[in-house]
């Protein structure tokens, strides 16, 4: 399998709280990442240094093998980079179809380059419907919707670009079982699809395991555990958290 | 009879929800107002008072429109009426030095901008308030205003043509004011800039995310209220034919910035429209205009518009909240 992304020794602090202490992974095509760990560990920012709207204090991020330099979210986009963010990036006040499209607005042509809401309502709509997500209308405000629904058209705006790198923060977290499992089924398609390098952090170890092709743990900031997702388990998982967890304790 | 029933519901409802709207509530208020003051004094519907009318609604009108995009993205700008008084000064001391007129409105207006852009960029590089950065460009630009006028008034310049276009001609103020409306609504419902605006304020986390030119937008409608409080000034000064280094000021500003809260724009950031600040203009200019026609005493006068001001902003934070939105 090639190497779609990877990231060396990545450094990240915010003020003294220092998030993230010289963390590597890399993913390839076709491969789904599970990432793991306690809540402020820093896995959040770790997807941010990736998609451009963190720059690392250290380290350096390849695409396809060569170094990139992300200066912003547009600039990781233009390499193919698409994110679900754990807040779902969603403007309440706006359209479903207006989020949808947000920074990438389809236009008329000619010079007054005025937004073609016709054309962007019709293939939110599509998009919404090839995944098997009912809204009444894509003229909805967003901050109408459930939090599943939310979720939902926050993974559908990522997946209807051409992503090339998918990386999703919690995007199962307000999922009742029907939402979360249209989503699951979505991403494994992607997934089969062979082109698509995958990377998603998530709470549940079970259904990462199921799901991922490899999963890494991170805890305070680094990488603690890394394995194919068919060679650990759920309970070595969990024991590898509560030790830590003693350890601090003692420490 | 269950069709005419559902018809009849159907159109209740309609009534309702545009009844919600707040540019509709505030032209229903506005119709009121009119029909008053006609029954009243029976010469407020007529050609010489219509234009009067037009004259207190223009100037508001066209500062609102810059002021409605700043709040949307959870901007203010106190001093665009200064900028509106420092405006024709500009263009009398560019022409003094023997550049046409045209050009001077032209290099007066760059100067308008010029001062937008620095407020933008000690409010977004300094990460100062703009309700604080303004507040001190609204005595900085005051001072300014007075040295280059040495306080006093003076009279504008220019031929016909030009003066008429620019203010002298019977309904050219208003005409400015509706196109500017028409041009500014397009530039917030059917752009990128107007909807990254709009996404800005709502939530600039998000915006960030999606990858949106926060400071650019922001700092570009700065640039884009100063501009418009300059041209507000020279077209009143074209119009009066005299300018004043005490004209406009705060009271103009104010008049903005009612205009675009009446019309339903959110000061939280997030909502508003274009043609709610018209509305909302054209309500506060009936109530100037009438009482003035009424021949109110000018004290009991500002005490009615404030009154007026205070009770349509606070009725369209509550139509906001009825209509489902919560506190917005
Ligand atoms: N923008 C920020 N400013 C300050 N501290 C931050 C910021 N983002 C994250 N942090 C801190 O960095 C640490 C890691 O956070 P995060 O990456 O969100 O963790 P996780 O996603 O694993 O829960 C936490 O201590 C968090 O408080
Ligand atoms: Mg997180």
């Amino acid at each position: 399998m090639t190497e779609a992304i990877r990231a060396e020794g990545l450094v990240k602090t915010f003020g003294n709280v220092v998030a993230l202490n010289g963390v590597s992974l890399s993913v390839a095509r076709g491969e789904m990442l599970g990432i793991l760990g306690d809540n402020g560990a820093g896995k959040s920012t770790l997807i941010k240094i990736l998609t451009g709207y963190h720059r690392p204090d250290a380290g350096q991020v390849y695409v396809d093998g060569k170094p990139v330099n992300f200066a912003s979210v547009d600039d990781a986009r233009a390499h193919g980079i698409e994110c679900v963010y754990q807040d779902l990036a969603l403007v309440n006040g706006l359209s479903i179809y207006h989020n949808m499209f947000l920074k990438r607005e389809l236009l008329w042509g000619g010079p007054l380059k005025l937004l073609n809401h016709r054309e962007m309502r019709r293939r939110a709509a599509a998009a919404l419907a090839e995944i098997g997500i009912a809204v009444a209308s894509v003229d909805l405000e967003v901050g109408a919707l459930s939090g599943g629904q939310r979720q939902a058209i926050a993974v559908a705006r990522a997946v209807s670009t051409n992503a090339r790198i998918l990386l999703l923060d919690e995007p199962l977290a307000a999922m009742g079982a029907r939402e979360a499992r249209l989503i699951i089924d979505l991403v494994e398609r992607l997934k089969s699809r062979g082109d698509i390098a995958i990377a998603m952090i998530a709470h549940n170890y079970a259904q990462t395991l199921e799901i991922c092709d490899r999963v890494i743990l991170v805890q305070h900031g680094e990488i603690t555990f890394e394995s194919p997702a068919g060679a650990t388990s759920a309970e070595e998982l969990l024991e590898i958290v509560r030790r830590e967890y003693r350890a601090a304790r003692a420490g | 009879m269950v069709a005419e029933g559902a018809a009849r519901s159907s159109f209740a409802r309609r009534a309702h929800s545009f009844l919600l709207r707040p540019e509709a509530s505030v032209i229903v208020v506005s119709v009121a107002l009119v029909a008053y003051f006609e029954l009243a004094n029976r010469n407020f519907i007529t050609n010489a008072n219509l234009q009067t009318l037009s004259q207190f609604v223009a100037a508001p009108v066209i500062i609102a429109c810059g002021e409605i995009m700043l709040l949307i993205c959870r901007e203010i700008d106190l001093s665009v009426g200064q900028v509106f008084a420092l405006a024709p000064f500009l263009m009398e001391n560019v022409n003094d030095i023997g550049v046409p007129e045209p050009l001077a409105i032209v290099a007066a207006l760059l100067v308008c901008a010029l001062i937008g852009l620095v407020i933008g960029l000690i409010t977004i590089k300094l990460s100062i308030p703009s309700f604080i950065t303004t507040l001190g460009m609204l005595f900085l630009i005051t001072g300014l205003t007075l040295t280059i006028s040495r306080g006093y008034p003076a009279n504008t310049s220019g031929g016909p043509l030009l003066t008429g276009i620019m203010g002298t001609w019977a309904y050219s103020e208003i005409l400015w004011a509706l196109a500017i409306v028409a041009i500014m609504h397009v530039v917030l419902r059917h752009t990128r800039w107007g909807l990254h605006t709009i996404a800005i304020g709502g939530n600039i986390v998000a915006a960030a995310e999606a990858g949106i030119a926060i400071n650019r937008i922001k700092i570009g409608n700065f640039v884009l209220t100063s501009t418009l409080g300059g041209l507000t000034g020279l077209l009143e000064a074209f119009r009066v034919g005299s300018i004043d280094p005490l004209a406009g000021g705060s009271n103009i500003m104010f008049l903005g910035v009612a205009s675009g809260v009446i019309g339903g724009t959110a000061i939280a950031g997030g909502t508003g429209t274009i043609v709610g600040g018209l509305v909302g203009g054209i309500m506060l200019g009936v109530m100037q205009d009438g009482f003035t026609l009424q021949g109110i005493n000018a004290f009991t006068f500002d005490i009615i518009i404030g009154a007026a001001i205070l009770i349509a902003m606070a009725a369209n934070i509550h139509l906001a909240r009825l209509r489902g939105g919560g506190a917005r």
